[in-house]
């Protein structure tokens, strides 16, 4: 899932400072599994704005509302069920749902509550961490399921690095070295020759160095 | 001009059984602070935090949150909820320049004793130190 954090509260303060009613929108993807923008967040957000301007001595209304995902159009057109409401949106989705609020609502204003932080999923309860950094070009068949792109601190394709230290990585001795796991796990199905192998140098461009992504699927287009 | 604080106080059933005793007397006669509003919950641990901060929404100048003591609770982990919870919300006053003190969690044992009525006279104490809350426009 995309997991997010809410941004520090003086910073969603300034941004809506001069509103006397906002609409804080959530969403029920993946940032209501990472219990940043759900709707639980979202109503704890709404009170703090409240307070939060009330403490300015501002008084500002605060509706609440969620839609299934901020990533589809078919949804994004249920805001207008808000329209008149509001002076600007507090979107808790992730980059992706403000991205297209903003694209498909040319008369909206949207702000961001959240900072999106990465791909990744739930360790334990309450924690999250990396797994996958989206580069446009998996090689989880070579590494034992275990992404160096995004696990490895220096995103090598090669590892481990000479910091390796006690299957850790130096530049943080709480994050495990991916490259002695990836070791570790193609040795155990006995395949660790594979380590051998010198991956030749990358390219990038699939990882969005060439711009903004696009996936196209001419089966499912329908003009 | 003097200050009468407005206090919150969120209690689970068992930790505040003494509220239940002489007909709800008794917690008066032992010095309990009328500043002080109780909420009973069932458990600690099923209050939000928006419930927290809808208490300073509608007036509070102080919150705080009784329950089970952290190795005893009746409903295992209800009051290390609790705790998680009113931790999160000093956090959020921090983060509105507000003093985090004005929400508190105590952990207390069940039944009739003494330390129910000395949480209440503390937070008595260190919401009027405090002063009235800056939510109050």
């Amino acid at each position: 899932m995309i997991v997010a954090e809410r941004k520090p509260m003086a910073e969603i303060i300034e941004m809506v400072k001069d509103c006397s009613r906002v609409l804080v929108l959530a969403c029920r993807g993946c940032v209501t599994v990472c219990s940043a923008g759900g709707e639980r967040e979202a109503a704890a957000l709404a009170s703090l704005i409240r307070l939060g301007m009330k403490k300015q001595g501002k008084t500002i209304q605060v509706i609440e509302g969620s839609l299934v995902r901020q990533c589809d159009k078919e949804y994004i057109d249920a805001i207008d069920a808000w329209d008149g409401q509001y002076d600007a949106i507090v979107s808790t989705a992730c980059g992706v749902g403000v991205n297209f609020i903003a694209n498909l609502r040319k008369k909206t204003v949207v702000y961001p509550a959240l900072n999106t932080t990465f791909f990744g999923g739930s360790t334990e309860q309450g924690i999250w961490t990396e797994q996958c950094a989206g580069c446009g070009n998996c090689v989880l068949h070579l590494t034992g399921g275990l992404c160096p792109v995004a696990r490895c601190a220096k995103s090598l394709m090669n590892g481990p690095c000479g910091g390796s230290v006690g299957g850790r990585c130096e530049i943080n001795k709480n994050t495990e070295c991916i490259w002695q796991s990836i070791h570790d796990r193609l040795g155990s199905f006995g395949r660790g020759s594979q380590m051998e192998a010198i991956a030749p140098i990358r390219d990038w461009s699939t990882a969005g160095h060439g711009g903004p992504r696009k996936t196209v699927r001419d089966d499912l287009t329908i003009s | 001009m003097s200050f009468e604080p407005k206090i919150t106080l969120f209690s689970c059933h068992y930790a505040s059984q003494q509220s239940c005793a002489e007909k709800g007397k008794e917690l008066q006669q032992l010095g309990f602070p009328a500043t002080i509003t109780l909420v009973r919950v069932p458990c600690t641990g099923k209050i939000q935090v928006t419930t927290l901060l809808q208490a300073f929404e509608d007036g509070a100048d102080g919150v705080y949150v009784v329950g089970c003591p952290v190795d005893g609770c009746h409903n295992v982990k209800g009051s290390v909820r609790a705790a998680k919870r009113v931790a999160a919300v000093k956090k959020a006053l921090e983060e509105l320049d507000v003093e985090s003190g004005r929400i508190e969690m105590f952990h207390l044992p069940r039944g009739l004793h003494p330390e129910f009525v000395a949480a209440g006279v503390a937070m008595d104490k260190k919401i009027r130190t405090l002063g009235p809350s800056p939510f109050q426009s």
